[in-house]
C-alpha cells in the first residue's frame, strides 16, 4: 500500500459497502453517493435494486439515446429494467419498504448520532428547502440502512456526533457507516471501528468523530 | 295481491340509474340484473374482484377462475376489469359503489340491519355486508314482508345481531316500498290490492304514510 | 437464491410448524393453492391457525386439513360451505374468527405493507366492534382494526416466472396478492411457470420480493362450486 493512499475515494467506498451486502438481497439505494454502489457487484452474488417510484429489478444507466422517459429512478435518472423486472404503483412500491421486505438501504447522511439517528433530509436553516422524499419510510422499513458518506462535512465539521442537531429522518435507524476514513458499526456502547481505510489512523478517525470512538 | 319476487326486483331495478356501480347480494338482489330498463347501463361489481360482470356462461363456456360472490359461475364483458379483494373493497369502502341491493332478516325503523347470524344456530359468517352497507352510498332492501312464522321482519328494533346501524335507505317487500331517512320510516308505495292497514298489521316498525 | 422447487412437498420443506400461522389464498374454491394444500395436509402439521375468506368444501381446498384435524383455528368471512367445518365448530373443536371480508383483505394488505392497524367504520354498532378502540373522523365513527401476518402464505397464480412474479387470472385473484405480501415466507404454485425476462414487467400483479418460493401446479382440479349457466336460446 503506498504512502500516498489516504482514505477511501467515492467509488471505493462504494465497493467497500457492496462487499457486505449478502447474495441475493433486495437492496434500495439512496439518490447521490449510494448510487455508485450498484457499479459493484462481488463475484458469485446477485443483488435485485429497487427504486422507490415503481421498479423492482432496476438496471444500469442506459446507452446515450436509449434513454426511455418514462423509466427512471427515485433520482429521476435514466435506468434499465433487468430481465425478471416489474413496475408498480407508489402504494404497492411502499409495501415492499414499509412492510419490511427490502433486506438493505443505502443512504447518504448529514448527520448519525451514535445511536444510530439520521439526520439527512433537512438542515433546519431558514433558507434551505427540506426534501423528505422517501427517506423516513426507508429507515423505518428496511432492515438493515448502511450509511455512505464523507466523513466530515467540506468545511471539516464531523457528520458523526453524539446527538444530531438537524432535524431527524429516523431514531436508531443505522446499522454500519462508510466514509471515505472508515467503516464504523452503531452499536449499543456507541460509535464502534469496524475497519480502517488505507493509510488512515485510529486517532485521525477520532479526531474526526464528534462522539467517542470504540476501537475494534 | 302482494309483489311476487319477481316483482319486488323490477322495483329495485327502477331505483338503478345510468351510470351506476351497482353491487347486488346474494339471492333475490341478484334477480334484479334480469330487469336492468331499457336505455340505462348499469355496471355490475362483485366484491370477490371484479368490475363489470356478465351473465351466466353457456355450458361450453363455464370457468372455473371466473365467478360472483355467490360462486356461481358467470362472464365477462367487454368493459370488465379484474382486482384483487383489497382494491375490491376500497371501492367499496371508499364509497364509489352507488348502490347496493341486499337482503335482511330484520330491519329497524331507523334503518339499523340484521342480515348475518341468528345465535344459536350455526353462523356463516358475515361475507362481504358489513363493508357493503358500512360504504356504499344507498342501501336498498329486498325481503319478505313477513318471516315465515308470520313474524315481522321490520321492527322498532332489530333483536338480531347488527350488520350495520342505521345504514338502509330503501325496503322494497312483497307489500310495497319504504323509504327510511333521519326522519324515520315512511310507505311510498303499495302492491297492488294491499291496504294500509294491512301492512300496519304486518309490521312492527313506525312508519308515517305518504303514497 | 434458487425460488422455483420441484414440487409442493419440496417447497413446504424447512418452513412448516406446529401451531404456526397459514394464510391460503382464494375465495371459495376459485384461486386456491391446490397443491400445496394437499402438501400442507400431508406434512402432518397440527394446531395451524388459517387465515382464509372461506374453508373449503368438505373434501376439498381447506376442508382437506379439517378431515384430518390439523386446524386449530380459522379466521375467515364466511364458511357456510362446509359441514364438517360445522361440526366440528358446534363440537367447539374448533376455533372462529369472522372478519367483514373488506376488513380482513385490508387486514392482509396492512400487515404486508407493515401497517399495525388502521380505522374502518365497517362494523360500527355490530358485535364486531366489541373492545375495538372507536374513534370520530370528521363527524364520523370508525374502529380500530389490526394488520394481519402469517408465518407462511400460500398463494396460486395463474403465470410466474423464476424470480417469483406472478400474474393472476380473472376472479382466481382474490385474496392471493395482499397474503403474498403478509406471509413471512410466501409460497407460490402456479399454472404455468416461465423463464425470467418472460413476463412483460407492467403486467405484474405481484413482484417477486413477495415470494421465497415457487412451483408449478400439478393436476390441478380447479374445481366449481355453483355450475350456473345460460341455455342457449334462454337469452
Amino acid at each position: 500500500m503506498s504512502l500516498e493512499t489516504k482514505g477511501w475515494n467515492r467509488e471505493q467506498m462504494a465497493e467497500r459497502v457492496a462487499l457486505d451486502i449478502p447474495d441475493g438481497s433486495y437492496i434500495n439505494l439512496g439518490i447521490g453517493l449510494p448510487e455508485l454502489v450498484a457499479k459493484f457487484v462481488p463475484e458469485g452474488r446477485e443483488f435485485i435494486y429497487h427504486t422507490e417510484n415503481g421498479l423492482l429489478g432496476m438496471g444500469p444507466a442506459p446507452e446515450p439515446g436509449k434513454e426511455d422517459p418514462e423509466l427512471v429512478n427515485a433520482g429521476k435518472k435514466a435506468v434499465t429494467a433487468v430481465p425478471g423486472a416489474s413496475y408498480f404503483h407508489h402504494g404497492d412500491s411502499f409495501t415492499m419498504i414499509r412492510g419490511g421486505h427490502i433486506d438493505v438501504c443505502v443512504l447518504g447522511a448529514m448527520q448519525i448520532s451514535e445511536r444510530g439517528d439520521l439526520a439527512n433530509w433537512s438542515t433546519g436553516a431558514p433558507d434551505a428547502i427540506p426534501a423528505v422524499g422517501g427517506a423516513m419510510d426507508l429507515v423505518a422499513g428496511v432492515k438493515t440502512i448502511f450509511v455512505i458518506s464523507q466523513h466530515t462535512t467540506k468545511n471539516g465539521i464531523p457528520k458523526l456526533v453524539k446527538d444530531c442537531s438537524y432535524p431527524l429522518t429516523g431514531l436508531k435507524v443505522v446499522t454500519r457507516i462508510y466514509t471515505d476514513l472508515a467503516v464504523i458499526d452503531i452499536t449499543p456502547e456507541g460509535f464502534r471501528l469496524r475497519e480502517l481505510a488505507p493509510g488512515i489512523s485510529f486517532a485521525q478517525v477520532a479526531e474526526k468523530t464528534d462522539a467517542p470512538l470504540i476501537s475494534y | 295481491m302482494a309483489w311476487t319476487r319477481q316483482d319486488m326486483a323490477r322495483r329495485a331495478a327502477l331505483e338503478l340509474q345510468d351510470g351506476f356501480y351497482v353491487n347486488l347480494g346474494i339471492g333475490i338482489p341478484t334477480l334484479v340484473a334480469n330487469f336492468i330498463p331499457d336505455g340505462i347501463s348499469v355496471t355490475l361489481q362483485s366484491e370477490n374482484g371484479m368490475l363489470g360482470m356478465g351473465p351466466f356462461p353457456y355450458e361450453e363456456d363455464i370457468d372455473p377462475d371466473l365467478i360472483n360472490a355467490g360462486k356461481q359461475t358467470i362472464t365477462e364483458l367487454d368493459s370488465t376489469s379484474y382486482f384483487s379483494s383489497a382494491d375490491s373493497f376500497g371501492m367499496i369502502r371508499g364509497g364509489h359503489i352507488a348502490l347496493s341491493i341486499l337482503g335482511a332478516m330484520q330491519v329497524a325503523e331507523n334503518g339499523d340491519l340484521a342480515n348475518w347470524m341468528i345465535p344459536g344456530k350455526m353462523v356463516k359468517g358475515m361475507g362481504g355486508a358489513m363493508d357493503l352497507v358500512a360504504g356504499v352510498k344507498k342501501v336498498v332492501i329486498i325481503m319478505d314482508h313477513n318471516a315465515r312464522d308470520g313474524s315481522a321482519k321490520f321492527l322498532k328494533e332489530c333483536t338480531l345481531p347488527l350488520t350495520g346501524v342505521r345504514v338502509v335507505d330503501m325496503i322494497i317487500s312483497d307489500v310495497g316500498v319504504f323509504t327510511i331517512d333521519d326522519d324515520g320510516a315512511t310507505l311510498v308505495e303499495l302492491a297492488p290490492e294491499v291496504t294500509v292497514e294491512e301492512v300496519r298489521e304486518r309490521t312492527e316498525a313506525d312508519f308515517k304514510v305518504a303514497l | 437464491m434458487k425460488k422455483p422447487y420441484p414440487d409442493a412437498t419440496a417447497a413446504l420443506d424447512g418452513v412448516l410448524f406446529d401451531g404456526m400461522t397459514i394464510m391460503a389464498g382464494g375465495f371459495g374454491l376459485c384461486g386456491i393453492p391446490e397443491n400445496l394444500i394437499t402438501a400442507l395436509r400431508d406434512s402432518g402439521t397440527q394446531g395451524i391457525t388459517a387465515i382464509s375468506n372461506n374453508a373449503g368444501v368438505d373434501d376439498f381446498g381447506l376442508g382437506l386439513l379439517l378431515q384430518t384435524r390439523q386446524i386449530k383455528k380459522m379466521v375467515s368471512s364466511y364458511v357456510g360451505e362446509n359441514k364438517e367445518f360445522e361440526r366440528q365448530y358446534l363440537a367447539e373443536e374448533l376455533e372462529l374468527e369472522f372478519n367483514p371480508q373488506g376488513t380482513m383483505a385490508e387486514r392482509i394488505r396492512a400487515g404486508g405493507a407493515g401497517i399495525p392497524g388502521f380505522y374502518t367504520k365497517t362494523g360500527v354498532g355490530t358485535l364486531i366492534a366489541e373492545g375495538k378502540e372507536h374513534k370520530d373522523f370528521n363527524g364520523e365513527t370508525y374502529i380500530l382494526e389490526t394488520g394481519l401476518i402469517a408465518d407462511v402464505s400460500l398463494v396460486k397464480a395463474w403465470k410466474g416466472d423464476k424470480e417469483g412474479n406472478l400474474i393472476f387470472r380473472k376472479t382466481a385473484r382474490n385474496f392471493n396478492p395482499m397474503m403474498a405480501t403478509a406471509g413471512k415466507f410466501t409460497v407460490a404454485e402456479v399454472e404455468e411457470l416461465v423463464e425470467v425476462g418472460e413476463l412483460d414487467p407492467d403486467q405484474i400483479h405481484t413482484p417477486g420480493i413477495f415470494v421465497q418460493r415457487i412451483i408449478q401446479s400439478k393436476d390441478l382440479e380447479k374445481r366449481i362450486e355453483q355450475r350456473t349457466i345460460t341455455e342457449r336460446g334462454e337469452e
